[in-house]
């Protein structure tokens, strides 16, 4: 986001910002909840049920993960982004899916204070269909 | 037979943020460029098209008895007294037995598609039956709105299924624009709102108290050479649905006074 001297009054004074971003940043996310159909409650059984899955394989970090709706351009996008604790992987509690041998899994798995990877490049971005 | 009309949808979702002023206006500026324009009420239970033109004493007949046969097509069009090229068709009225359905408002559409080059229609606001009818019946859209969040949430609404049924193109026009206010951040700007529903701006309405003074005597801005910002802006729509290629105005541009230029400065980004 951009810094204009307004903003910057704005601060020095103890005033309100300017109320066309705050309407803005609402729209933005009203309208990926109506585009996308879902009600918060759905919205929250998924992110619930997304963090159990992943949590099978890897540690995360439940409180700093999140799952949200997005929307640019008439696309709306699911985000997940989900930081993990730890480089070592955890056995699949349902043991049939986890033919690999420990040390190959490690490998593909890097934790979230050494990734060599931007931030970014570990959310996951599922494109939303228009539902209607 | 004008087999290149244009059968343009007139919609906002949200009522009271101009449609009918919009249609009204928009109808006698193309009228004005010697186009042959018919502009149809569709809102049925509250018509009000009429009275924005002038025309509320002359209606004799509606769509609905034209597709009831019990009269002609010419018999229910009501040409306008000072603007000859342009004619008003109410689809039915307030009273009428049995609701339109969205093959009837086709049908007329086609109608009035064989004697006029544009065919504009003026949608109820909401997204229930009497939308599904006039949605029904047209090629192309023009969505307005104004820069408001309710207004901006319907819009986006109804776009969504504007693209369901097809329609296209569809274009936008940013109604009751204050520029003071958008200046001082007060205000959605115009880019939030056509990034947010990402649609083309076909026109950029200021808040104007003449619109006010012209519903209040049935003469639309665009009929006499009123110079008000509104109705230039109306005109500049007509211009830019004939192709012609007329810039936008620039709301930032309009108060150019000290305190204006202050503002200005204020609001430039510096990192």
């Amino acid at each position: 986001m951009s810094t204009t001297l307004r903003d910057i009054l704005d601060k020095l004074l103890g005033r309100q910002p300017a109320s066309a971003k705050t309407a803005r940043d609402r729209l933005q996310l009203v309208l990926a909840h109506d585009r996308s159909d879902l009600s918060p409650e759905l919205l929250d059984q998924m992110r619930r049920e997304i963090f159990e899955v992943v949590a099978k394989y890897v540690d995360i970090d439940l409180d700093e993960g999140e799952v949200s709706l997005e929307t640019e351009d008439r696309m709306t996008a699911l985000v997940a982004n989900l930081p993990i604790k730890r480089c070592q992987a955890k056995k699949p509690s349902s043991s049939n899916e986890s033919s690999l041998p420990p040390k190959e899994q490690k490998a593909t798995l890097t934790p979230k204070q050494e990734s060599p990877l931007p931030p970014k490049e570990q959310e996951s971005l599922l494109p939303i269909k228009e539902t209607e | 037979m004008a087999p290149t009309t244009r059968t343009i949808l007139i919609c906002s979702g949200k009522g009271g943020v101009g449609k009918t002023t919009l249609t009204a206006n928009l109808g006698i500026a193309l009228a004005r460029l010697g186009v042959n324009t018919v502009v149809l009420d569709a809102d049925f239970g509250l018509r009000n098209l009429d009275l924005l033109l002038g025309l509320e004493n002359r209606i004799v007949y509606t769509a609905q008895e034209v597709l009831a046969e019990n009269c002609r097509l010419d018999q229910a069009l009501v040409k306008h007294k000072q603007e000859p090229n342009l004619s008003l068709l109410p689809a039915g009225n307030p009273r009428m037995l049995e609701w339109l359905k969205p093959e009837d408002m086709q049908r007329i559409a086609a109608m009035l598609a064989d004697q006029f080059d544009y065919v504009l229609i003026d949608c109820p606001a909401g997204i229930e039956d009497g939308f599904k009818n006039a949605v029904a019946a047209a090629k192309e859209a023009i969505v307005i709105t104004t820069p408001e969040v309710s207004a901006v949430r319907d819009a986006d609404r109804v776009i969504g299924l504007l693209n369901t049924h097809g329609v296209k193109p569809v274009q936008l026009v940013l109604n009751r624009v204050r520029p003071k206010m958008m200046a001082n951040q007060e205000m959605l700007a115009a880019d939030d709102v056509t990034d947010i529903l990402a649609l083309p701006l076909l026109g950029l309405v200021l808040e104007d108290e003449q619109v006010i003074v012209s519903t209040n005597r049935g003469e639309p801005l665009t009929l006499s050479n009123s110079k008000t910002p509104a109705a230039r802006a109306y005109a500049n729509i007509a211009r830019r649905l004939q192709g012609e290629d007329i810039p936008l105005i620039d709301p930032a541009k309009e108060g150019l006074g000290l305190r204006d230029k202050m503002w200005r400065l204020m609001q430039t980004k510096i990192f």
